[in-house]
């Protein structure tokens, strides 16, 4: 683009030499950063697949001197292990769609303006964004339910999310409302014109909302810390503090360290815990940033 | 208070708005909506069950609740655990803690974001602006328990890899344990929530950088504004309402570190530096069954937050910028 410069020296913006040295700089520091991000990520799968020696002895690799894999050979042997990547498998698919299930059929509700009752409920709901009971009354009902020790207690008092629920009520407001006209002249009620028309309509926000609520429940690790007493209840993410914390690695070097890889077993039970997410990580970075922009915009 | 969070769109097909500018008889809607009331239900119950019973239970924190009694025959004490709270000991080393945390993350967590967004928003082979972007996203994903045992694993005093590498460069001398010294928490935090949150925190940002005008861009440079000065007068106040927002909701949060986080770093060793009220709360309500008076801790903590949240509010609307409510 022909610009008319003031009087003066030229200036070549993109350029000039103190431009050029920026963004090369800046391609630096960026790629630092994203290094930064992943190396210790790399460096644990890399950890998974070495000898104890190697661990103990090697400053830094990302890739072990001699492959190992007695250490996922003991963990997929043990049943504690076995019993935790299930439980949470199980909570984590249960609690998705309790959680999907509840979240959506209340926000259908909270998006017809004409609806009586309305702008209460909504309130009630917002409400709850900035102010709660907290967590020993939260502890208390929960008890009181009977729910101690039960899986249920890591899915149902996170059931709904406030600020989900408000994003979705929003998506709804914004469908077309023509179709579910026509649907009830069709002699559809209000419940068929949701699962025969909106539900259809809303496959992406599902999907977006699942993927949030999995995630949610997967690495959730203070619900179970309140509510599950029982070993043979723990999830992932108990498994994984229990056994990478300074006193597990006192308590485990007491044992047999010639059979029991203390410290691999560290390093393969956070690659487990943290194989799923980055599986289903180009889902979630694509979903994840769509409701992020959704929330904001609404706010 | 906002009731509706959403931007007014599609309204109601025309013969139904006439229902809802009138009022209805509570009968005849609870009839026409039958479906729409019964849809509400399951919802409503779980906000009364886990949300509003909860905040009924906020009584005990005058009480000297005993589980065997329940809400409604345990004595009645008034504001002793109040009263035990603010003299006591805990108080003012809770204070200190939760606020100096807070003070460590306004200071170096809540800029990071927008420093990486705005070196994001230089880069223009955008393949690689992309490609940074997916990996430094992935860290929000991987739950508190990961970081942790990720902290660990890299400043274990026996085989971590920092701390190798510290000691080594400090040529020698005697190993620190990181995560015992109470003098190393408050670093150890700040380091996890850089890691974990400065790349995802970006997109906020991102996403009102790309909305910017390029014609004012176009005029900023005929009027010959340089690199800099297109970023100085452009492209920082397009994004500072973004800014005041998120600083809004950050001291609404003030008093909220994760409790996950912390909790998980704690250890009998650095308590002192690392106690939290939240953590506290856990501590003396759940661990130790002390229910009232960690009630009482919660209560202070929670009405502590709107108070700050209203008042981050009030202050940004004072400035002349749009709050959120």
């Amino acid at each position: 683009m022909p610009v008319k410069k003031p009087a003066g020296t030229p200036i070549k913006h993109y350029g000039s030499l103190g431009s050029r040295v920026f963004d090369a700089l800046n391609l630096v520091v960026l790629g630092g950063l994203a290094l930064v991000t992943v190396l210790p990520l790399l460096y644990v799968v890399a950890g998974s697949f070495a000898s104890e020696s190697e661990i103990s002895t090697r400053p830094f690799f990302l890739w072990p001197e001699r492959f190992v894999t007695s250490t996922y050979a003991y963990i997929f042997a043990n049943d504690t292990m076995l019993r935790a990547l299930l439980t949470t498998v199980a909570v984590t698919a249960v609690g998705t769609v309790v959680q999907v299930a509840l979240t959506f059929t209340m926000a259908y509700p909270l998006s017809k303006r004409y609806l009586p009752g309305r702008t209460l409920v909504l309130n009630l709901v917002v409400f709850t964004l900035v102010f709660g009971g907290g967590l020993v009354p939260t502890y208390l009902v929960v008890r009181d339910l009977g729910l101690l020790d039960s899986y249920w207690a890591l899915i149902l008092p996170l059931a709904i999310n406030p600020f989900y629920l408000i994003i979705v009520k929003s998506f709804f407001q914004e469908l077309p409302q023509a179709l579910e006209e026509a649907a009830r002249i069709d002699g559809c009620n209000e419940m068929g014109v949701f699962f025969k028309i909106v539900l259809p309509l809303s496959k992406p926000i599902i999907a977006t909302f699942s993927l949030f609520y999995a995630v949610g429940i997967w690495n959730d690790y203070m619900s179970p810390l309140l509510y599950i007493k029982d070993n043979d209840k723990w999830t992932l993410q108990v498994l994984v503090r229990q056994l990478t914390s300074p006193d597990a690695a006192n308590a485990i070097s007491a044992l047999d360290t010639v059979f029991f890889p203390a410290k691999g077993l560290m390093f393969a039970v956070v690659v487990i815990a943290t194989l799923p997410i980055l599986l289903f990580y180009p889902f979630l970075q694509k979903h994840f940033a769509k409701g992020v922009l959704i929330g904001s915009v609404k706010e | 208070m906002a009731t509706d969070l959403a931007s007014p769109v599609t309204e109601a097909a025309p013969e139904r708005r006439r229902d809802g500018s009138g009022r209805v008889p509570l009968r005849a809607a609870l009839r026409r909506y039958r479906w729409l009331y019964v849809m509400l239900l399951p919802g409503l119950a779980y906000f009364a069950i886990f949300r509003y019973l909860p905040m009924y239970g906020l009584t005990i924190a005058f009480q000297d609740f005993v589980p065997f009694s329940g809400y409604s025959g345990s004595p009645w004490v008034g504001l002793k655990h109040f009263e035990a709270l603010f003299t006591g000991p805990d108080f003012g080393r809770l204070l200190f803690n939760t606020l100096f945390l807070a003070l460590l993350t306004a200071l170096f967590v809540f800029p990071a974001p927008i420093v990486v967004a705005l070196l994001l928003n230089e880069v223009r082979v955008s393949a690689y602006k992309r490609y940074v972007q997916s990996l430094i996203y992935i860290p929000h994903f991987l739950s508190w328990t990961i970081v942790f045992s990720l902290t660990y694993l890299l400043f274990a005093v026996d085989f971590g890899v920092i701390a190798g590498w510290i000691h080594s460069l400090s040529g020698g001398g005697p190993l620190v344990d990181y995560m015992a010294r109470p003098e190393w928490f408050r670093p150890l935090v700040i380091l996890q929530l850089l890691w974990k949150t400065s790349g995802w925190g970006t997109i906020i940002y991102l996403a009102a950088l790309a909305g910017v005008d390029p014609n004012l861009y176009e005029a900023a440079r005929m009027d010959g504004a340089g690199r800099w000065r297109q970023f100085w007068h452009v492209t920082l106040p397009a994004i500072r309402p973004t800014i005041v927002v998120m600083a809004i909701l950050t001291s609404g949060n003030l008093l909220d570190q994760s409790f996950e986080q912390i909790w998980l770093l704690t250890n009998s060793l650095n308590r002192s530096t690392a106690e939290v009220f939240d953590t506290f709360v856990y501590y003396v309500g759940i661990a130790g069954a002390g229910y009232s008076y960690a009630t009482a801790v919660g209560l202070f903590k929670g009405v502590a937050g709107v108070v700050l949240i209203f008042g981050a509010n009030w202050l940004a609307k004072r400035l002349g910028q749009r709050g959120l409510f």
